[in-house]
């Protein structure tokens, strides 16, 4: 057993799919193959024994995403395992279930995460899944009728949605000598929860019995969106609004990049290097609002922080505008390329961008000034909201969160796209495990991109005129092979955004499914909250930096 | 003596503030409230107008918002209250966190279905007179996600709306704009028709019995304030 393990673990240069169908055995009774891995077709009845087969004996330690989907004559879910130390070894584990009786074995035992993408597989696709420790609505209101992603649904039915008051919450709350409990609830709206969150919070005195984070008060449908648009232009405007915090590009790579591996479709170097560009440029735009109001969140320093995140935000945003045309909705990446060459003329663009890069040490050195150097910031942030590697593997955490918790797992770096191997930049970690190392993560990797921006700068500034193509040939309707699916992700200012498609030979995609980094790390937030005080679990939630847009989706 | 103890003639007598309060009043008006326009007015500082222009003027001038983020909008309304475009050079740039000091509601986003009801609320705890300006294309008609099965097609759906932005998302100098025009339409005394009849916060009780009012019968309370969508209707 112990060398198979090793065998198994090892698989040097990719996985070897047949000795996991051997582990598997009479577990597996299929075997697909999609794009990106191997799938194992599983009965629904066995997810768990398959999941801790290939958690604990073959290292796939993180489950990327649970997709679920309804055809025709059955209802599937997608497991998505990955391995932290590995992300190109990747596995799918798919589990059909009946049309009469949808139920599937929850993953939940196997993988925390399990537990949030069951219930948004419940709440709108529509699969029961047994043993789950609390199958309800996530997204949609608790009365809503119907699974709206199922392939029946009326979306014209209407709908009620009740708005139940709390009663005083004294009367209901539990008082004696022990304890003392109140029922607080923070948002939906509510200036430290970064939007539309809910947290129902007990607390006991000033601590904090028990969060719950209840969501859904900004969801788009998204996945409906994508689902009704084309592949070639229709889909590429939603991906900016997903993470709005200005980090459209890193979106848009992580459609871009899926459409392209579906599609088969090649993308010309100096494209990739201005997308290259692009997306750090997004990714400074992105953690200069984290700092920014995670000072806000910490010491309500509406005043100076603030104001020089969005000074320096205001910068990024320039350059951006000038490349892609808008401050906050590039709408910029196109399949097998980018919308437009750099600006002319381009001698200024560079100085502008040259500029801003030169400016950006001695702004971030203000910062350290104001924040991570200062006292009363350090008192709330270190040694607060820990948050343990294994805990953080276990919800999937990525970004600079696990990257806060130790955890060296970069998608740019593991499993390069777009230019970054041919660049010279480093993956920060932080051993620290509390909100101050999630804010010098963030400083540090504004740092790094900084560093990558110069250099595709001076790449470009030296591209010989006639091999400047912006896009590679793409045909004019996009049509994908019937039944070809694919899951593929992309570092986003947040962590792994992931995008699972697949096709159904017309030209829109028949099921597309998002895994937002920051449904993730909003999940983990009761793990770090329980049992600190209240203040210390808004400055959690801030270190979190979530963005409802995506959480939601 | 020691001087540990001050003397009766100090303590017993207030003497001493009376006459440096005395000292520091000097005569008539006090010296600091006399401003420029104050000496323009001369011997006759009275000005005559009406009462609700003289209102409607000092309402305009000073408007307050509510702190309120809902999606990608509120991204470019943090920039328009921030340095650069610095919302409150036009007296109506402070936000205040709780919708019981707030005059002006700016809706920056996407309301989708679980979150009307609310945003009426929130909207309802605002003290009168109470104005609303509408962030984005998703205000106006739902946006981007128009079609979506969980998108409320506009805010005036739920509670009126005085101006209109449009943009995806508007840059702050539109939202700017549309500010200082509901600065001078509230200064004008001008106010917006309703023109949606909007979804109202009602008790499950009072809905209309239909099939899926029963079918929730079991699971909402009568007393329950619901909020009820009829998507085919919405415009
Ligand atoms: S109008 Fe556009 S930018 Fe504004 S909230 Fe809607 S989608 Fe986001």
């Amino acid at each position: 057993m112990s060398t198979q393990k090793e065998e198994l673990e090892i698989a040097e240069g990719g996985v070897d799919y047949d000795a996991l169908e051997d582990r598997l055995g009479d577990t597996a009774i299929d075997r697909e193959s999609h794009v990106n891995a191997e799938g194992f077709v599983v009965r629904p009845d066995e997810v768990q024994d398959a999941l801790f087969a290939l958690r604990d004996d073959a290292g796939f330690d993180h489950l990327s995403l649970v997709t679920a989907q309804e055809y025709e004559d059955r209802y599937e879910s997608i497991y998505h395992l990955k391995k932290f130390d590995d992300p190109t070894q990747e596995v799918s584990v798919v589990v059909p279930t009946t049309k009469d009786d949808p139920v599937s074995q929850s993953a939940e035992p196997v993988y925390r995460t399990a537990d949030w993408h069951e219930r948004e597989a419940y709440d709108l696709v529509g699969i029961d899944y047994d043993d789950h420790p609390d199958l309800r609505r996530i997204l949609l209101p608790e009365t809503w009728k119907g699974h709206p992603l199922g392939k029946d649904y009326d979306q014209n039915k209407p709908q009620v949605v009740s708005f139940k008051q709390h009663a005083n919450p004294l009367k209901q709350d539990h008082k004696d000598a022990e304890s003392d409990t109140m029922f607080v609830n923070i948002g939906p709206h509510h200036p430290a929860t970064h939007g539309v969150l809910h947290l129902e919070t007990t607390l006991d005195g000033e601590t904090v019995a028990d969060v719950e984070p209840d969501i859904g008060y900004l969801h788009r449908c998204e996945e409906q969106m994508a689902q009704q648009g084309t592949y070639r232009h229709q889909i590429m405007p939603y991906p900016d609004r997903w993470d709005y915090s200005s980090a459209g590009l890193l979106n848009e790579w992580a459609y871009a990049r899926a459409a392209e591996d579906l599609a088969d479709l090649d993308v010309p170097e100096y494209a990739q290097v201005i997308r290259t560009m692009g997306a750090e440029l997004c990714r400074i735009a992105g953690h200069m609002l984290a700092v920014g109001t995670f000072a806000l969140d910490v010491y309500g320093d509406f005043t100076a922080i603030f104001m020089y995140a969005m000074r320096d935000r205001e910068k990024v945003q320039a350059v951006l505008e000038d490349l892609t045309g808008q401050r906050m909705m590039f709408n910029y990446f196109r399949l097998g390329g980018v919308a437009w060459d750099l600006p002319e003329p381009r001698e200024e663009f560079f100085g502008k961008t040259r500029d801003f890069l030169d400016d950006l040490p001695e702004a971030l050195e203000e910062y350290h000034d104001l924040l991570t150097g200062n006292e009363i910031f350090q008192s709330r942030c270190i040694d607060t909201g820990i948050l343990e590697p294994e805990v953080a593997k276990q919800y999937s955490a990525t970004g600079p969160v696990a990257r806060g918790s130790g955890i060296d797992y970069d998608l740019r770096r593991d499993d390069p796209y777009g230019y970054y191997d041919e660049l010279d930049w480093d993956v920060i970690t932080e051993d620290g495990c509390d909100n101050y190392s999630r804010v010098l993560v963030r400083m540090q990797e504004v740092e790094q991109s900084a560093k990558v921006i110069e250099q595709c700068v001076d790449l470009l500034e030296d591209w010989p005129e006639e091999e400047r193509d912006i896009q590679s040939n793409v045909p004019r309707t996009l049509k994908p092979d019937p039944d070809t699916e694919i899951y593929r992700s992309v570092e986003a200012a947040k962590g792994e955004l992931g995008i699972y498609i697949r096709s159904d030979g017309t030209d829109e995609p028949a099921r597309f499914k998002i895994r937002s980094p920051c449904f993730h790390n909003l999940s983990v937030l009761p793990e770090m909250a329980n049992g600190e005080y209240i203040a210390d679990m808004i400055a959690s939630l801030g270190s979190l930096d979530i963005i409802l847009g995506e959480v939601d989706r | 003596m020691s001087s540990d103890n001050p003397r009766e003639s100090i303590v017993g007598s207030k003497a001493p503030q009376n006459k440096t309060r005395e000292s520091r009043m000097g005569e008539g008006v006090d010296n600091r409230f006399n401003s420029r326009l104050r000496e323009a007015f001369g011997s006759t500082p009275f000005i005559l107008t009406k009462f609700d222009k003289f209102m409607n003027w000092v309402r305009g001038s000073s408007m307050f918002m509510l702190q309120f983020g809902i999606a990608c909008c509120s991204i470019e309304m943090m920039h328009t209250y921030a340095v650069k475009h610095d919302l409150d050079r036009f007296g109506s740039g402070v936000p205040r966190a709780s919708p019981r000091q707030a005059d002006v509601m700016i809706v920056p986003g996407t309301i989708v279905s679980k979150f009307a009801p609310r945003m009426k609320r929130v909207y309802d705890q605002m003290p009168e007179p109470k104005f609303v300006v509408g962030m984005g294309s998703c205000t106006v008609s739902g946006g981007p996600f128009q079609e979506g099965y969980n998108v409320i097609k506009g805010a005036e759906e739920v509670i009126p709306v005085d101006i209109h932005v449009p943009g995806c998302p508007p840059r702050p100098e539109a939202l700017v704009y549309g500010v200082a025009k509901l600065q001078e339409r509230v200064a004008n005394g001008e106010s917006a028709p309703v023109t949606v009849k909007p979804y109202e916060l009602e008790r499950f009780a009072d809905l209309d019995q239909d099939e899926i009012v029963d079918e929730l019968a079991k699971e909402i309370d009568e007393e329950t304030l619901v909020m009820r969508y009829n998507w085919t209707d919405s415009p």
